[in-house]
């Protein structure tokens, strides 16, 4: 008598997805209150979030930023190196009262990446869109992938 | 014995990464409470503002830009922020107000009339 169904390998107990599975829970019980820490690495340091995608004719990289004006975000490209850096400025009008927690990040930050094709400088497009910075970077003719057809002879 | 593995696999479709947003609470003179959470890839209509008791739930799911190829490099954490905030029970809980604004979520909590601050006129 079988007491248990025989399942696929990967619904079936893993050790690996218990291990994954507590450090997902000893994450989530240090996350109220080093969260803020360990994400930032220091106190003063803003480090917004950074997601580089490559697709065929472009690069994408995409930021958290959230709570930012649109023109106080700078982006910058030269020699290859894509910089994004800005100012959130702390609102003054709700300056007035006590502070009760503080836990976001406000001032400079600066993040650099080095593009990993070459780019065509002249057709770089930004959107900022609910706190997300998307930055289009289309490649150069040269860096695109072609297909070379094999001539019959 | 089916139970067992069905149960298993519900709590492994049930395990969304949850993320924890930074958040800023002020207190003006008035005494309102002024809470800023960050939720950035969150849109306006996919945040839940809930109260419950005396707890404050904040929800949002992001939206990630729709991209094709290979990812390089992921810093972004992608999953369901969530929050959860004990509230003053002096909190006026029908005059909550909660906006929206690029990826920064803004609640407004004010006190109920009769808790505020109040100068009381010495008379003669």
């Amino acid at each position: 008598m079988k007491l248990i169904r025989y399942t696929e390998p990967e619904t079936f107990w893993s050790p690996f997805d218990r291990l994954v599975s507590l450090r997902e829970e000893f994450d989530r019980l240090l996350e109220p209150t080093l969260g803020a820490f360990l994400r930032r690495g220091t106190f003063n340091d803003w480090n917004p979030a950074l997601d580089v995608h490559e697709e065929k004719d472009q690069i994408v990289v995409i930021a958290e930023l959230p709570g930012m004006k649109k023109e106080d975000i700078e982006i910058s490209l030269h020699n290859g190196l894509l910089s994004i850096s800005g100012e959130r400025k702390e609102e003054k009008a709700v300056g007035d009262g006590q502070s009760r927690r503080q836990e976001r990040f406000f001032g400079r930050f600066s993040r650099t990446i080095t593009l990993p094709a070459l780019i065509d400088a002249a057709k770089v497009t930004a959107t900022y869109k609910d706190g997300l910075l998307t930055v289009n970077l289309p490649k150069t003719e040269e860096a695109k992938p072609k297909q070379i057809a094999v001539q019959a002879e | 014995m089916n139970q067992t593995t069905n149960s298993e696999q519900t709590q492994k479709a049930a395990r969304i990464p949850t993320i924890t947003p930074p958040a800023n609470v002020r207190q003006t003179s008035e005494g309102t409470y002024v809470l800023e959470v960050e939720m950035p890839g969150v849109a306006k209509d996919k945040v839940e503002v809930a109260v419950e008791g005396s707890e404050l739930t904040i929800v949002g799911t992001r939206t990630y830009p729709e991209v094709s190829g290979v990812a390089l490099h992921r810093e972004i954490r992608l999953g369901e922020f969530r929050r959860t905030f004990e509230m003053d029970a002096a909190i006026d809980t029908s005059r909550i107000k909660a906006n929206m604004d690029n990826g920064l979520l803004r609640v407004e909590l004010p006190l109920a009339e009769a808790v505020k601050p109040r100068r009381i006129e010495v008379q003669d």
